[in-house]
Parts: C-alpha cells; structure tokens; sequence
C-alpha cells in the first residue's frame, strides 16, 4: 500500500476547522480518559487490600454502656459478657477491642525507637485485645507468639495504658527494624515504657483507609489490653465455618441477658465485614464507577462524533472520490485514504492530549495531593484512541470505498 | 418568523434522525454529568450560616510547638488549660467552648432499653452564636452556666422518641442515670457543613440528639466521645492529670461583629500565647491563628477532593460534548450549504441565516436539556452509589438545579452553535449556485 500523505494534508487545509474539531475532540478525550483510568486504578487496588481478617466469619457488635459504672464493675461486665459470647454453639471465639480493621479510622500512635525522639519513626495503628484476638480476628502469625492471658492489662476510662509486649504487623516491624530482626525488639508508642515485640502477623489493615493511612499502609500494632471504658467498647466476634448469620442472630440475644444496661444500635450495631468493607469503600468505590461510566461514555461520543464528521466528509467528496476512482485507484487506496487521513488527525489530537493529560495531572497532584501519573496510563489511553479513531472511520471509509466511478460524471 | 425557523429546524433535524439523536444524545450525557457532580459539589461547598459567617471566628494557639505541631500550623483543637483560660478572658461578645459528648437515655415509661444520644457539651452562647432554631423553649441562661445545671437542649427526633413530640420543656429526661431538665427542643438544626465541628467530624454528621451545659460536663468529667489528638509520652491515669495533658479535644468560638474587634481579640490570642511562653508553658513563640467560618472551612478542606475532581472531570466532559457538537452542527449546516445560498440570492440577510440556525441550535439544547434532565433525576436519584451517605443525601433535585440544567444544555448549545452559524452566514450565493 503505498501512502501519500501531501494530498491527504493538502485536502485537511480545505477542512480545517473539521480537522481541528476532531483533533480537540480527541486531545480532550484522552486527556480525561487517562486520568479516569488512573483514577479508576488507584481506587480499585484500594478496594481489593487485604485486611488480615478472615472476613467470611467474623463480625463486630459496637456495644455502648448506659449506666455509670467504676472500672472494675466494667471489667466484670466484659469478662461476662465474653465467656457468654465464647460459650455461643455458633460462635468459634471473641474479643474484645478498641477498633478494628477497615473501621474507617481510629487509634493511631506515633513510634520511635528512643523516649528521647522528638520525631516520629512512624505511625501505626493501635489495637488492642486480649490473648483471643489473633485467634478471632483470623490473622496469621508469622513469627514469635501470641499473648498469654496473664499478659492482658485492664484500661480503664480515657487512662494512657501501655503494655510492655505487643504483636506487630510486618509492615510496622520492617518499617522499624528493616534488617528484618524485629522480634526480641523493643519500641516506644507515645508511651513512657517501650513494648517489645513477642510476635509478628501478616497482613493487618489499618483502622483508616484515608491517605495519612494509606502512606503507612498496614503499619499497626496489638497491645494485650481489655478495654474496660465507662462509655463503651467493641466485641469481635468469629463465627464458626458457615455460621456466620446464626451467631449474628445469637450474640446480641446473649448479652442482653447478661445485662440489659447497654445499647447496641438496632441500625448499625452489628455489622459483618462485607458491611464494613463496603462502608469504608464508599467514595473509593463511587469515584471508580463515575470515572467508569464517564469514561465509556466519552469514547462512545467521541467514536461517534467522529463517524458524523467522516460521513459528511465522504458525503461532500463523493465526486472527488469517483474521479480518483475513474483514474484508476483502487476501492483499497479510497480506504486507505480515510483511514491515513484519520491516522493524521488522530495523531495530532493525541500529542495535544498527552499534554493535557499530564496538565489535568498535575492539578490534582498539586491541589489534592493525588499520585503522579505513570506513563503507562497514557500509553494504554493513546492506544486506545487511535484504535478508537480507526475504528470509527471504518464504516464511512468502506462507504466511500464503495463510491463507483461513474458519480465523477454526475454533477452532485 | 421565530416560530417558523423553530419547525424548520424541526423538520431538519428529523431529516438525518441519526445525526440528531447523536447530538441530543451527547448534550444530554454531558449536561447531566454535569449537573449530578454539581449538585453534589453545591450541596457541600454551601455556606451554613450565610448571615454570620464573618462574625463568628475560631480562636487556635499552638500548644505542641513547632517540632510537634504539623506543618508549623497551631492544632485544630485547644487542651483544657489554654480553653479556660480563653473563656475566663471574656474577650468577645459571645463565646462557647465545645467537644462531642456520648450519653445514654435510660429506660422510661414503655421502652425498656435505653437509647443512645451524641452530642455536645456546649456553653449557654452556643445557641445564639450559631442561630439553632427551636421548636419548644430555648436554651440556658449563663447563670445555668455557672451553676452547672443539669440542663439540657434535646432534638425534635429524640423528642419524639421519649416524649411523644409533645412540648416537654420544664420535663425530666434520665441521662446516663442523672436527671437532667429540658429547657428546649431544637427544630431539625443540622447544618451542613458541621462548621462549628470539624475537629471529631468530617462536616456531615447525623444530626445531634442533646446539648448540655459545658461546665456540667466537667464536672461529671465526660471523656470526650469525638476525637482526642496527643503528643510526646503519655502517661495521664485520673481525670486531672488527663486535663493537665497536652491533649487537644475542644473547640473555641467566638462572635467578633467589627473589624476592630477580631484585630483586639488577634492581638489578645497574641499577649495570651507570649504570656504562656514567658510563664514557660511554651518554648515558643506565639504562633495563633483566628480563622471566620469560610476560612474554617477552606482550610479543613470540608469539600471532600471526591467531589472537586468528580466536578473538574464532569466538566471537561461536557466540554468534549460541546466540541462534538460543534462538529456536528458545522456538517449538519454546511451540507445545506446550497439552500442557504438560494436563500441569500432571494434576499434573506445573514442575520436571517444566524436566526435560522441559532434556532436550529436551540431546539438541539432544548432536546438535549430534556434528556439531560431526565438522566440528571436518575443519577441524583443513585448518587447514593457514587458518594457516601452523609453526603449523597444532600444531593437533590430542586427547582434550580431543573433550571440550570435546561438553562445550561441550551445556552452551551447556542454557543457552540455560533461557529457553525457564522460559517452558514457567510456561504457565498453566487458560488453555490453556480456550482449546482
């Protein structure tokens, strides 16, 4: 096939506000297309983390205390209230908590190696619970121990407990001890004492999945405390294989009867993990479906734009078409034509696009804070358009391919 | 003549159906982006308290010190010694201190459970400060302050929980297993954004079920239920030590009418800070902040980025919408090219051509409106699915945004169509004659 591309510039300079419309059209499409595509990604890979929680079979009751009691009275409370849970047929074990993975913020500390450092190591997310945490939760333990029951310390309201062992995530114990010999190891969360670290587990989620907690992403640690706070605590609760909805049902029966002096949000006092993921997910989940079907849409408008003006073309030239036709070329040089001629606008709007992409970039990484961009982003939106482009001249090329010389001798 | 340009275009635009629907079609995708992320975007970007907003100021000093404080900016929220001390000066008109508080209302004639209410511990300016609009009573007075009375404001929703909705004013409501006394019913007061609180909430919140009195609170030393932000070691075990911290938890207001007035209370935050680092609380310099309501709410970033790049993306595609347009009206009208030089050589003027096509134009956005607003109600409809609830609920339907939408799909329209018009206008009639 042999291309001619002065004829085809030189018919584009006869068009020029068509071409440059086109040229715009597909400059700003892609522009948009990329950054909804990097958009779309950033949010999917923060749906799809993985939290550490055997999500299927656990769920968490907020459970809020409606009387004034002392410390003690809480903790008896609590370790009632536990055995009653733990004694449920439905139920495999429980916990009590602070917080949990994927709560959509929370407790976090600030860490350092040394009491004396004024600036913080890092971050991480605090929970806390007793020796039946790890079991409940479902995390795996990949190096050291759990807690033993008489490690678990008793906080009482609004008190600065720390406990001298805790569990950490691996991303906190690399994040402090990158030679990867954290166990053994001790450091200081806002706490006068250090906690050295009797066991490593991995994954573990963040309470938050907002962007401080996305930059130190699964950093937490677990501290061997019971939560005995006058206004209230969490219970996690894991439910045997395929039980899931029967302990639902069951646990909250069971502690109303140990004590009706408590309030469990008929609304949202229970929730199981799928409920929990798909809350704290909201706006990731909403930005990508809006990005999704903005996306969609605008190729469609933009394929379609692009056949109504290529019609047209060929609707405007059909003489023209029938005369080179006359002279001897080809139904494949028409074709070749529309679709060089495509390829040539195609092309320009996509390098104005690559600038525009990277513009609209820059905006949100200054303005919002937003990742910058990889190239590959670009690289896949750029492909597309072109295809885009020649696809959707296909059809008004085949028409006018199909153009019979004889229309040269008709006068339109 | 107007009406006759309008069927001609009519007629028109049913000669290439495919054409049509495609810029219809576009219009309407375009505006009704749009106008979903819009009505998103207005429902959070509002101003809450449009006639105070400049009156009401939000007092911060640093208490942690430029090698803890973030990015040299004083904390969001005051410690318990620094918010005393503010509110013993009395140096503004009104004042309030306030931080969120949890209670439970306890069983009572037919419920057997107790209920759960969050609110605020608040001072007895609260109420006139931020125009809460009540239903029964009012609020307390500042005797009720000082005396720490067992007062409390309660929402119309808990009203009808435990009163039936009737007029409980001077009634007794068990909190926490104290008795406390309604004074007043508040009538659906939530603003949003939640100015008055952006230190434990984002801006949008439920609305609140009690206020009580702020001194009250302390006395029976409520932890706050909101947020709590610390430094440096901790090791505070009882009440007092936890008030002598370096904890931050409550929020400061104060109602400032002139100039003159937030410049003395600037310059007061000022003496106050240095006369802490002078008495060596601080070892640093005074470093404060007095921010009105707007700056509060531009500097705690309350319009989520969600909703800004969901906006900038949905306009940029109505842009894109608009070039496609404009494309497609230039070879809708210059295929007539010949007709409009028949028409120039009878005499027609090109403002005539302009009108013609203009209108042409118009009835497109006009189309294009009706589908945008159609697919608009749809997607204010299931923004639940795009936006989180707080803030999807606030997106809504009314009768400016039906306004808008039409008022914009049909002048973007025309405006695109100008271009295409232009050209129209300019077709020479000798030469298309000729050549046909």
């Amino acid at each position: 096939m042999n291309l001619h591309f002065r004829p085809i510039l030189t018919a584009l300079r006869r068009h020029k506000s068509g071409t440059l419309l086109i040229a715009l059209q597909i400059a700003l499409t892609l522009a948009i297309v990329c950054n909804a595509l990097f958009i779309i990604h950033a949010r999917l890979a923060n749906l799809s983390k993985a939290s550490g929680v055997d999500e299927s079979s656990v769920f968490v009751i907020a459970n809020q205390w409606a009387a004034d009691w002392s410390t003690p009275q809480v903790d008896a409370q609590v370790q009632a209230d536990l055995l009653a849970l733990r004694r449920l047929p439905a139920v495999r074990d429980a916990t009590p908590a602070t917080g949990y993975p994927l709560k959509g913020g929370g407790w976090d500390n600030f860490v350092t190696l040394t009491p004396e450092q004024t600036q913080p190591t890092t971050d991480a997310a605090v929970y806390t619970g007793d020796a039946n945490f790890l079991d409940t939760l479902g995390l795996k333990l990949v190096a050291g121990r759990n807690f033993r029951p008489d490690e678990v310390m008793v906080m009482g309201t609004q008190q600065a407990t720390f406990s001298p062992t805790a569990i950490v995530s691996k991303a906190l114990a690399d994040k402090l001890f990158p030679a990867g010999d954290a166990l053994g190891k001790s450091f200081y969360a806002m706490s006068p004492m250090p906690s050295t670290i009797v066991g490593i587990v991995d994954p573990l989620h963040r309470q938050g999945v907002d962007q401080y907690s996305n930059a130190h992403a699964g950093q937490a640690l677990i501290w061997p405390i019971r939560s005995d706070d006058s206004r209230g605590l969490y219970y996690i609760v894991r439910a045997k294989p395929g039980q899931l909805a029967a302990a639902m049902r069951e646990a909250p029966k069971a502690l109303l009867a140990q004590s009706r002096l408590r309030i469990i949000d008929p609304k949202d006092g229970i929730q199981d993990y799928a409920t929990i993921r798909h809350k704290v997910y909201d706006s990731d989940r909403g930005m990508a479906i809006l990005m999704g079907i903005i996306c969609v849409v605008l190729l469609a408008i933009t394929a379609a734009g692009i056949v109504g003006l290529t019609s047209f073309w060929v609707g405007q030239r059909r003489r023209q078409i029938g005369v080179r036709r006359a002279l001897g070329a080809r139904q494949r040089d028409i074709l070749a034509y529309f679709l060089t001629e495509n390829f040539l606008i195609s092309a320009a709007g996509v390098a104005l696009g690559v600038v525009l992409a990277f513009a609209f970039n820059l905006w949100t990484v200054t303005r919002f804070a937003l990742d910058r961009m990889s190239l590959g982003y670009v690289g896949v939106g750029v492909i597309v358009l072109l295809l885009l482009g020649q696809g959707a001249v296909l059809a008004p090329a085949l028409r006018a391919s199909r153009v019979s010389p004889v229309e040269a001798t008709r006068s339109v | 003549m107007l009406a006759y340009y309008f069927q001609l275009g009519l007629r028109s635009l049913r000669r290439n159906p495919a054409l049509t629907a495609l810029m219809v079609m576009a219009i309407g995708f375009g505006v009704a982006a749009s106008m979903i992320t819009y009505s998103v975007f207005r429902a959070v970007s509002g101003n809450p308290i449009p006639d105070k907003s400049a009156q009401l100021f939000i007092p911060q000093v640093d208490a942690w010190g430029p090698q803890q404080n973030i990015d040299g900016e004083p904390v969001e929220a005051l410690g318990y010694i620094d918010a005393m001390a503010l509110m013993r000066a009395h140096e503004a008109k009104r004042q309030t201190l306030l931080y969120q508080v949890q209670m439970s209302v306890m069983p009572g004639d037919d419920r057997d459970l107790p209920l759960n209410a969050i609110g605020y511990a608040v001072g007895s300016d609260f109420f006139a400060m931020f125009e809460v609009s009540f239903r029964y009573g009012g609020g307390w007075s500042e005797q009720d302050d000082d005396a720490r009375a067992a007062d409390v404001v309660i929402s119309a929703e808990l009203n009808q929980k435990v009163f039936a909705g009737a007029n409980s004013v001077g009634r007794t409501i068990n909190l926490g297993g104290r008795d406390y006394r309604v004074v007043g019913v508040t009538n659906h007061w939530n603003p949003r954004p939640r100015f008055y609180d952006l230190f434990s909430t984002h801006g949008f919140a439920d609305e609140s079920d009690i206020y009580i009195p702020f001194t009250r609170a302390l006395d029976l030393q409520m932890r706050p239920s909101g947020r709590n932000s610390c430094r440096g070691s901790l090791s505070f075990t009882t009440w007092q030590e936890y008030l002598q911290s370096n904890c931050v938890w409550i929020t400061p207001w104060v109602e400032l009418d002139t100039p003159a007035e937030v410049a003395s209370y600037r310059s007061f935050l000022t003496h106050y800070a240095a006369g802490q680092q002078r008495a060596g609380r601080y070892a640093w310099a005074p470093n404060v902040r007095l921010r009105d309501v707007a700056q509060w709410l531009d500097y705690r970033h309350v319009v989520p980025p969600e909703t800004r790049i969901s906006l900038a993306v949905a306009l940029g595609f109505f842009l894109i919408c608009l070039v496609n347009t404009i494309g497609l009206l230039l070879a809708k009208f210059m295929r007539r090219a010949g007709e409009i030089g028949v028409r120039r050589a009878l005499g027609a003027t090109r403002l005539e051509i302009y009108a013609q096509y203009l209108t042409e134009a118009g009835t497109v956005g006009l189309a294009g409106g009706v589908l945008g607003l159609l697919l608009t109600a749809l997607g204010v409809a299931g923004v639940g699915v795009l936006f989180p609830p707080q803030i999807a609920q606030l997106a809504q339907l009314d009768v400016s945004l039906v306004g808008l939408t039409l008022l914009a799909a049909i002048v973007a329209t025309v405006l695109a169509a100008f271009y295409p018009a232009w050209r129209a206008a300019h077709v020479q009639p000798a030469w298309q004659l000729k050549s046909s």
